[in-house]
């Protein structure tokens, strides 16, 4: 995907910016990349090895069991190719708890470890595996209870009622997720491949 | 909302707090398997680093070209046809693409339309409800390098719009 997208915004947005005279602001945005890349890999950094360690933890106890044991549903009906590997749907399972919580920076570890783990058993190591698929397409869906940043923001602006927006907010992600889930799954049916 | 905050705040620590209680009770070596999936992370975020590069590199170059704005402008009569508040537009478009400029402009649109205005509150909800799609899927695909994503945006850009219109006919027609 990438390698037809990412050439497609380059040359468009370098050949607009030569005819609408904005050349300086693109050679400033060009250098402030590196920076922006540089500052976000650092801090992930940090939060990825903290998580990691924290849910390698987890993973060693029954607290996991207890976890799956409730998701189980879930995770049944979204990755029904990886409803037996305990590996797996443990991460999935910590994946959507960190979710839900609106702990973005907890989730995306767990994520990618889940990640990890689907590649050892996809079949096409280049390709996206059906579970990747929903993996991904759940986490772009952001379900969260409370959105934490967004309430932040409109604090620091002076609203009167902060939290007015989390009930829209529950409606718009949840059908949201229905959405893409059933996207994938149609995704999935209409590609037919294995794993 | 402080009864809310406090819940918000409640939740890492207590994930935690939780986590290391079990393996203290069922006498795991904590920390050695702590060090172990520590040694991990650093793994996933080597393999990360080049795409992040890549991607700000194109999506600062749209951003900053004045492109986005045009495109923007030539939407703009549709949207009002379909009674699309053109104000959400920036935000709507930028979303899926990059997560600091979303954020910035969604700020941008609630400081200027009033954080209470239904427009602030139409920026508020799409911020809370979606995600950088782009920067999600290409940092779980390179994460283990892979490179054929089997049409996934075109799925999670269909969670994002309608998670989009949602926002907008919530506060437009519902809470009006």
């Amino acid at each position: 995907m990438l390698n037809i997208v990412w050439p497609i915004f380059i040359i468009i947005s370098f050949i607009y910016a030569i005819f609408s005279g904005n050349l300086e602001k693109l050679n400033f945005s060009i250098f402030e990349s590196t920076e922006t890349a540089i500052n976000l890999s650092l801090t992930m950094l940090g939060t990825m090895c903290l998580w990691n360690g924290i849910i390698e933890i987890a993973m060693n106890t029954a607290l996991i069991d207890k976890l799956n044991k409730i998701l189980k549903p879930i995770i049944n009906f979204l990755f029904p190719e990886v409803k037996d590997n305990r590996e797996i749907t443990s991460e999935i399972s910590m994946n959507m708890i960190a979710n839900i919580l609106g702990l973005g920076n907890a989730a995306t570890p767990l994520g990618l470890k889940a990640m990890k783990s689907m590649q050892k058993c996809n079949t096409k190591k280049d390709t996206l595996s059906n579970s990747m698929l929903m993996l991904i397409v759940i986490n772009t869906a952001s379900i969260q209870l409370i959105p934490t940043t967004v309430i932040a923001i409109r604090t620091s602006l002076g609203s009167e009622n902060p939290t007015a927006i989390v009930l829209p907010v529950w409606i718009a992600t949840i059908l949201a997720a229905i959405a893409g889930i059933t996207a994938t799954k149609f995704l999935i049916k209409m590609n037919g491949r294995n794993k | 909302m402080n009864v809310l905050n406090y819940i918000s705040n409640l939740a890492m620590p207590s994930i935690i707090l939780l986590i290391v209680i079990y393996a203290l009770k069922e006498r795991k070596k904590a920390f050695d398997i702590f060090l172990d999936g520590a040694k991990e992370g650093i793994q996933i975020v080597f393999n990360i680093f080049p795409t992040l590069i890549g991607l700000f590199l194109a999506v600062g170059a749209l951003r900053s070209s004045g492109i986005l704005d045009m495109i923007i402008n030539v939407v703009e009569p549709f949207l009002n046809i379909v009674h699309f508040p053109s104000e959400i537009m920036p935000l709507a478009m930028l979303r899926p693409i990059s997560g600091s400029s979303s954020i910035a402009i969604a700020t941008d649109i609630m400081k200027n339309f009033g954080v209470d205005s239904n427009i602030g509150l139409i920026a508020a909800t799409i911020m809370g409800s979606t995600e950088t799609t782009l920067y999600t899927i290409a940092v779980y695909s390179s994460s283990v390098k892979i490179k054929k994503t089997r049409g996934v945006l075109g799925a999670a850009l269909i969670a994002d719009i309608v998670g989009i219109i949602t926002s907008v006919v919530i506060w437009t027609t519902f809470l009006n």
